[in-house]
Formats: C-alpha cells, structure tokens, sequence
C-alpha cells in the first residue's frame, strides 16, 4: 500500500502510533511528487527544506506526547493565493511572480500552528479567476484521472494534488465555485465553509465578500479535521465570525435518519449531462436508503445567480486589485516615463487576458451613471437569492444537487469562450452569494472514467449538519476510495 | 456690489489617536519616511482592515459638539482611485450612509450671530505623502513616505451657509477651537492636521438658484483660506461681468502669488466608484456609547466664553482671549477660585501670563508659574505687601525660577514700605532737605507732589507703598 494515498486520519493513526515519522512520510510526500509532477504540474514552488525542518519539529512533538492535533506531521499544500512568510505567494500572475510576503496569513498560520507539514504552494487560475486552472500565467495543471483534461479551478493545483497523492489534503478558496467543482472534476472532497468561518486575512482577494478558505481532502473525515484546525474568529478579519468553533467531526457517524433533503427543481434542468444526473439521482437514492426524506424545494431566483455573480465579483476584483500598481511590491515595467505609464505598462503586462476582463467588467460597472443598474441591482437580487435559501431551509436541513453540470472538461476546450467557461460554476454561485456552506463528494463516475460530484449545502454555520450528510452518504459507498492510476 | 457668494467648507481634521484607523501603526507626526508602516497600511496583498474603536468615540464627539445627528448605522465604502500615496488604489471612507449628519453652528462676524448648517461628519482614512526629488539624480524621482497613511480623518461638510470670506474663517476657526477643546485634534494647519478645501460660486444678490461652484484647494494657514476665497469672489465676478461663465472646477491656491489656478476640469474628474467595503462591517454605534460621550462632553468654547462673561462679569473680549483654549480657559478659573478675584486675575493671566508663554512654548500647560502660585502673587498686591509695578518683577521671577511669590519677595526685600511712621520720618528728611521746593508747592506748583513721590521711591529703593506716600505727602506739604 502507498502511503501517499491514505487519510490524514490514516496517516496520523500512524504518526501517533509512531509506524511513521514525520520526515519519513514528508519524504515520501516529495519522492511521489518527483514522479507524478511532470505529468500534473500542481505545484508553483516547492518548500522541501521547510516542509522537513516543519516535519522534525512535528516529530518532536509526536515523541513528546503533548500538543498533538489529528493534523501534526502531515503533509499538505496550499493554494498559492494564501500568503505564507518568507515564501513565494504569486497568486498565479506575473504581477506577483516574485513577491515574498513578510506575513502568514491566519490560514496557515493555524495549520502550521496544528503541526501540518506545508510542502508548496500549488497552482491556480490567475487571482482564482477561472474554472480551468488554464489562466494561471504560470503553467497549466492537468487532471489526474485524464490528463487531457482540465483539474478545474479556479483550486485546480490543490484538487490535483490532493488526487495525485502528493498530498495528504490542501487548502483552497471558492469564491464562485472555486473549492467545489474541481474537487468534483479530481474526484476529493472540498469543502467551502460559511463565509467568515475561516479568516480571509492573508488570503490574496478575488471578491471580499464571497471569498473563502476552505479545504480539499480524500474523505469527509478529513474535511471535519481541516476545518477543525482552520476555522474560528480572528481580529485580523472584521468580517470573521464570533462563534464557537464545535467539533466537527463530532458530527460524524450520527446517520442522516430523518434528515430532510431538499432537491431544488432548478438544479435539474432538461439538458444536463446525463452521466452526471444518473450519478447525483443514484446519489439521493443512497441518501433516501440511509434514512433521508428527499423533499422537493424551489431556489426560484437561481436563474440570475450567474449574472449577479459577474457584477458583484468583477466590481470587488476591479478595486482589490487596484493595489497592484508598480508602486510597491511585484512587477514594476517602464521605470522612467511617466506615472501613468508605469501604471498602464505595469498592469498590462503583469495581468493576464480574464483577470483584465473582470477589471473592465468591474470598472463599468461600479461607474457613475451605472452602479445603479449594475452594482445595486444585483446586490438587491443577490438578497433575493439569499432569501430563496432562508425559505427553502424551513422545509429542509441540507439541499443536494450536482456539483457542476459536467465533468472535467478538456483542456482549451472551453477558453475561447469566456461565457460558457462561467457557466461551469452555474450550481456553486448561488451559494456564494448567500454566504452559506457547500460540500463537493465524489458521486460516482462517467462511462469515460471521469470523476463526478455531489454537492450539499446547509445553514449558515451549518457545517456540522452538511459534513454529517456527506459522512453518511460516503460511508455507504466507496467512490472515496478510488484514486487515479498515474 | 451686485453679487453675493456662497461658501461651503470642507474639513478634514486629522484624530489624535495613538494608531491608525484601521492598524496599530503609530500616527506620530515627523517621523523617518516609512518607519511607522506595516502590510495593512501598506496594502500589501490579503491584508484587512480592523477599525480603529478610540477613532469612532473621536468622531461621534465631534459631531456631537456640533449637533449632528449620529445614524445608528453607518457604512464604510471605497473611493476608488490611482496615486502612488494611497497604497490600496481606495481610501475607506464613508459615503450614502455617513456617520452623523444635520448639525449646526454658530458663528459670530460683526458682532451678530450666524447659524451653519453641518451637512455632515464621517470618518476616513488619510492618504501618505509624495517627496518630489530635488537633486540632479533623482529629478525625476517621487518618494513616497506612508507614515500618514492610515491616519484617522473626520470630514466635517457644511452647508454652502457662508456669504463670505470672515464668515468662512470665523467658521473654520470655531470648528478648530472645538476640535482642540475636545482634545481629537491638534488643529495645526501647517502640519496639515487640519485642512480646508473650500466651495465657492456667486449669484446676483436676491437669487435662489446656487451659481457654478468652484472647488479651491491648498490653503493651508486661516489666512491663506480668507485671500484664496476673497480672490476666487472676484476672479467669478469678473468672469460674469465679462460675459464669461464659470467652470465646474478645482482650482489650487498659489500662495506666493496670492491666486488661484485651475487643476482638473468637471470632465477631467475622477469617477471614484464608491461601493460599499465588503471587508468591514457597517459600523453600529449603539445609543449607550452616544450617551456616555454626550454626558462626558467638556463645555465647548462658545458656552464657556458667555458663561465667563456672565459669571465672572469680565468684558466679552477678556472672555474670548482666556477661553481660547481649554488649557488657558482651566488656568484662569482656578486663579478666580483662589483669589476671588475675577478681573484682577483676567488682568494678570491675559497680561504677564500669556505675555511670557508667547516667548516660549505658548502652551499654558507649559507655564512654570500654578494658578495657586499666581493667586498667591495677586493676594500680596491686594495686602499691600508689594506694589503692582514690583509684582510684575516678582512674577517674572516666580517664571524663571518657579518659586513662589512669598519667597522671592522675601529674599529679594522686596516687601513694600506701607509703615506710615517709618514712611513719615523719611519724608520728613526729604521735605527738610528740599526747602526750595517745598516753598514753591505751597506757592500753588502742586505738580511738584510727583518730585516728592519720586524720591520718597528712591529713597525706599522703589518699596514704598504709593498710597500711603500719597497720603501722607498731602497731609505734610499742606
């Protein structure tokens, strides 16, 4: 058996029971890397040295006795838009191709804090704007279970990592969608929390109000162990929320008996890939068997989401990355003309073709004379939307529908053409724009070998109940446990 | 004159707290370039925002000293804009929702009473500063210096109330006594701690309608904001008179050359794109923070100087010097409450006192001299124990060396001479040695009385008692 498959609960199992050391599993870590990297390209730097000097500390720990968390010597990665102190944070633009931050962000500096083992920093869509991973100005990571295709994105490096092995788990960000389609597209489960259960500070912003951390991870267990380590209040975000972190794997293995599980109408639509809707229909019968009652809801204002989410993302996106000027930090171009066009060569050939896109998608519309139409319409809808789910929650505790309407696509497949590249992230918006948690598991697969997902939203602060739905839905079949052949 | 102006001001009053609005960077003034930074004031990337609490009570004080209505809820937005000062690309500020709005205050130009509208306060942060290079390598160079930035701003907007330029520095100049008195802000124009920008346009008198405003900037002296307006009043009537139109501007101040000169047009303006800061909440001040600020209000400036004039029955101007600080206005109360001497003691702080301080510091929290010491001073003039005329050495004295009256006027004998035998025996040696004069005094030259007092003075080297020199004088010249 190849270690660099198993659980962090396996490997920590392990750890504690000292079968394995730290160092030894981190070496094992960074040898499947070796041979598995050239044909994933997840990784944008690599912190061997650190991730075995974190690795000796974590083995003192374990030998000590004290201190130890589920997470103490494991090796993971991290989305390269977390700002790590000392190491290279590019956000996958050229923009930030060599900038060093002075300062972790909370993020990590809770995992190193738990003992987890960082290995790298992996790869992205430029400043997580993409569903592809293909508009990292960097390179182009591939997906494991067909390396034709694309991992999904924008945490296409954490998704594929994470399937590949060369990890134990990783940490990505989901803003539209970013966490939990390509961990349906790489077959992991990802897992984005409530928005502010995980403090953004250090985390490079897309979309401040619909950003957030959360993690990739090969079974649900090991989704409740992350977010144990990760979540909670930090003074650093004003925007993180005050309340008690429980433990989340405490929810698990409490069955879903009685669970009522709404099927919004809207997420199944004529047309969609058949091989996904036989897979999450054959995913609701599981949950039905287990004990669930399936119950029919409606999200009437799902239609517009996609539409929302491109004016209130891009107009945030369009100020968050107005710091990034030459002045300061990162990549300055023209250091003797003039203010204006340090700025203008600066920012033209430090960004690339979608993140400029959304900058002038933004722009337009915050500008006077259209931030009525635009910005304040659809932060009015985006109420609607919220609303939808405040209501359909009164008559259901978690709702299930597919993660994205079809499985990893193949690479440039969908780059020409920005419009149907959004519409990848058509059943993950809505839950961004209302704040509320959602998990991607594996669901079964397509006749071509491809990973699907299940996704399942709950309650503000619900995490407890989606992870114990997901539980017991893995626990009844064994989709978690197949893993790509490299 | 056919036209009358309409004046709105802008002010920006930087808070005296300890750190930044939304960091713990410290707000020291003059510090080296880029020491007090860090990745939140920096704007580095990731970083956020976490509002700065003392800042907030600064900010509701003030609009509540001009009787602002605080909103319960407030919301922070970005103003969205390119300068190498303003390392995020937006400052925060508040826009649609500020922090308190629809106050007032009072003005006092020749001698009537004007009410101001207050349009509204709200708090923002301040931008850094650009070092522009002056020697021949860095020419073409610009430093920037983020020490400033991050510092808390209130913005305080007036109703365009004003019809000219002594009603706009009467105003600016009761809103930085306010401020002062409150003790948020320095109130120091030079450093820029407290800024105006002012909105200027002109109509034929009788007119409703508001005329094209122009905005002027860079005045940074009480003096500077009265010339700018002044010569923008005239510039616009000019304009008018010469069939021109006035522009929809921003015009900056040259104060060298005593004009104003066009910077960005209407078209030429920034488009800010204010949208509400997703990265911090709306800002909830709850009634029991407004209350507990309200009841720890200090007086202001204006009801203090009418209750001086009232209570202590000292003229209007006497009122207005000593309340010219909170500091000053202390010092002379506490000399009142120990000599009981309510003109006396104006006479003495608004005299010797503020004449000593200017040479130094001019902040009466500096003074050497406790209003106790000086009491103590007034006490010995009222008991006869030395003259007035020596009192001023005494207390020049009690400045240097912060000893108390008694002290130096014993060890420097310079206690006064009102013993009427001991005065009576030396003015009989003068009367007898200076027959000639006293012949023609009693010949009707009765201007002569000062001859007789002059040398009784410099008989007792300056310490005798006047009054009873005087008297005595009169009673032996017959």
């Amino acid at each position: 058996m190849d270690i660099t498959s198993l659980t962090i609960h396996e490997l920590s199992e392990r750890l504690k029971k000292k079968e394995l050391s730290s160092v030894g599993l981190t070496k094992e870590f960074l040898a499947r890397m070796e041979s598995v990297e050239p044909k994933i390209h997840s990784f944008i730097t690599v912190t061997a040295n650190d991730a075995l000097e974190a690795a000796r500390h974590a083995d003192k720990r374990l030998a000590g006795g004290k201190d130890i968390t589920p997470l103490t010597g494991v090796p993971i990665s991290v989305k390269d838009i977390f700002c790590t102190k000392g190491v290279k944070t590019t956000c996958a633009s050229k923009i930030l191709a060599d900038f060093v931050p002075p300062y972790d962000s909370t993020v990590v500096r809770r995992l190193k804090d738990a003992g987890a083992v960082i290995l790298g920093k992996v790869n992205m869509d430029e400043f997580a704007m993409g569903s592809s991973t293909e508009n990292s100005a960097l390179f182009k990571t591939l997906n494991p279970w067909d390396t034709s295709r694309v991992p999904g994105g924008s945490s296409g490096g954490s998704a594929a990592s994470v399937a590949a092995g060369e990890c134990a788990a990783s940490v990505g960000t989901d803003t539209g969608g970013s966490i939990r389609q390509p961990a349906s597209c790489c077959g992991v489960v990802g897992l984005k929390p409530t928005y502010g259960r995980v403090s953004r500070y250090g985390m490079i912003a897309f979309a401040s109000s619909l950003d957030q951390g959360g993690p990739f991870t090969k079974d649900v267990r090991d989704s409740a162990i992350m977010l144990n380590a990760m979540a909670g209040h930090d003074p650093r975000d004003s925007t993180s929320i005050d309340a008690p972190v429980p433990d989340y794997a405490s929810f698990l293995g409490k069955g879903v008996k009685g669970l009522k599980v709404g099927i919004p109408k809207e997420y199944f639509i004529e047309g969609m890939d058949k091989d996904v809707e036989a897979a999450v229909r054959g995913a609701l019968e599981v949950l039905k068997k287990e004990g669930a009652e399936l119950v029919p809801i409606t999200l009437p204002h799902t239609e517009y989401a996609v539409a929302v989410y491109y004016l209130v993302a891009t107009a945030e996106a369009s100020s968050n990355l107005a710091r990034y000027d030459g002045v300061k930090y990162g990549l300055r171009v023209n250091e003797t003309g003039s203010l204006m066009d340090m700025y203008k060569r600066t920012r033209d050939a430090g960004f690339g073709g979608e993140v400029k896109r959304r900058i002038m998608l933004g722009t337009y519309s915050l500008s006077a004379g259209y931030y009525d139409a635009y910005y304040k319409k659809a932060s009015q809808v985006r109420t609607l939307i919220k609303n939808d789910f405040d209501s359909a929650f009164r008559k259901c505790d978690v709702i299930a529908t597919p993660t994205a309407p079809t499985a990893a696509f193949k690479l440039g497949e969908k780059v020409a053409d920005p419009l149907t590249m959004y519409l990848s992230d058509i059943f993950t918006i809505s839950c961004n724009l209302a704040g509320i948690p959602g998990i991607s598991i594996p669901c079964g697969f397509t006749k071509d070998g491809l990973p699907i997902g299940l996704q399942l939203l709950g309650k503000d602060l619900d995490e407890g109940t989606v992870l114990k739905a997901a539980y017991s839905y893995e626990q009844a079949t064994d989709w978690h446990k197949q893993r790509p052949r490299l | 004159m056919k036209y009358e102006a309409v004046i709105g001001l802008e002010v920006h009053a930087q808070l005296l707290t300890g750190s930044k609005l939304f960091c713990g960077c410290s707000t020291k003034f003059g510090s080296e370039p880029n020491t007090q930074v860090c990745p939140v004031c920096l704007g580095m990337p990731g970083v956020l925002p976490v509002l700065n609490r003392k800042a907030v009570e600064f900010a509701v004080k003030m609009a509540l000293a001009v009787g602002c209505r605080i909103n319960p809820r407030s919301v922070f937005a970005r103003k969205n804009y390119f300068y190498p000062d303003l390392p995020k690309g937006y400052q925060i500020s508040q826009y649609s929702e500020p922090l308190a709005e629809h106050g007032h205050l009072d003005i006092d130009v020749d001698n009537t009473t004007k009410k101001i509208g207050i349009t509204r306060v709200h708090m923002e942060e301040d931008a850094g500063k650009l070092l522009h290079g002056e020697g021949p390598e860095d020419a073409n160079y610009s430093f920037v210096d983020l020490n400033r930035t991050g510092v808390p701003l209130i913005e305080i907007v007036s109703e365009p109330d004003m019809r000219t330029s002594d009603e706009a520095q009467a105003y600016l100049k009761a809103l930085r006594d306010i401020l002062v008195y409150l003790e948020i802000c320095s109130g120091n124009m030079e450093e820029g701690s407290f800024r105006c920008d002012a909105n200027v346009s002109i109509r034929p008198i009788g007119a409703e309608k508001l005329g094209t405003k122009a905005e002027l900037k860079n005045m940074n002296s009480f003096k500077f904001v009265k010339e700018a307006i002044d010569y923008e009043i005239q510039r616009q009537i000019d304009v008018v008179d010469g069939g021109g139109k006035v522009v929809q501007e921003t015009r900056l101040f040259d104060s060298a050359r005593g004009v104003t000169a066009s910077m960005r047009s209407k078209e030429e303006a920034h488009d800010y794109r204010y949208f509400p800061e997703p990265d911090l909440l709306p800002l909830i001040v709850e009634d029991r923070l407004v209350d507990k600020l309200r009841n720890e209000m200090p007086e202001l400036p204006r009801a203090k100087r009418e209750r001086f004039a009232g209570e202590y029955g000292i003229p209007e101007y006497d009122a207005g010097v000593l309340t010219a600080s909170r500091a000053l206005a202390d010092y002379y109360e506490a000399t009142v409450k120990a000599t009981g001497e309510p003109k006396v003691s104006s006479n003495w702080v608004m005299g010797e006192v503020l004449r000593l301080l200017k040479e130094g510091s001019g902040d009466v929290k500096d003074c050497p001299v406790s209003p106790q010491s000086l009491a103590g001073l007034i006490k010995a003039v009222k008991d006869g124990v030395v003259s007035g005329k020596t009192a001023k050495e005494v207390f020049e004295e009690m400045y240097r060396t912060s000893q108390p009256a008694e002290e130096i006027i014993k060890a420097k004998g310079l206690v006064q001479i009102s013993n009427e035998d001991e005065l009576a025996r030396i003015i009989d040696d003068i009367i007898k040695a200076n027959p000639d004069n006293l012949e023609r005094y009693r010949a009707g030259k009765t201007q002569l009385l000062g001859f007789f007092v002059g040398e009784a003075m410099k008989a007792t080297k300056g310490k005798a008692n006047p009054q009873v020199i005087n008297k005595l004088l009169k009673e032996k010249l017959g």
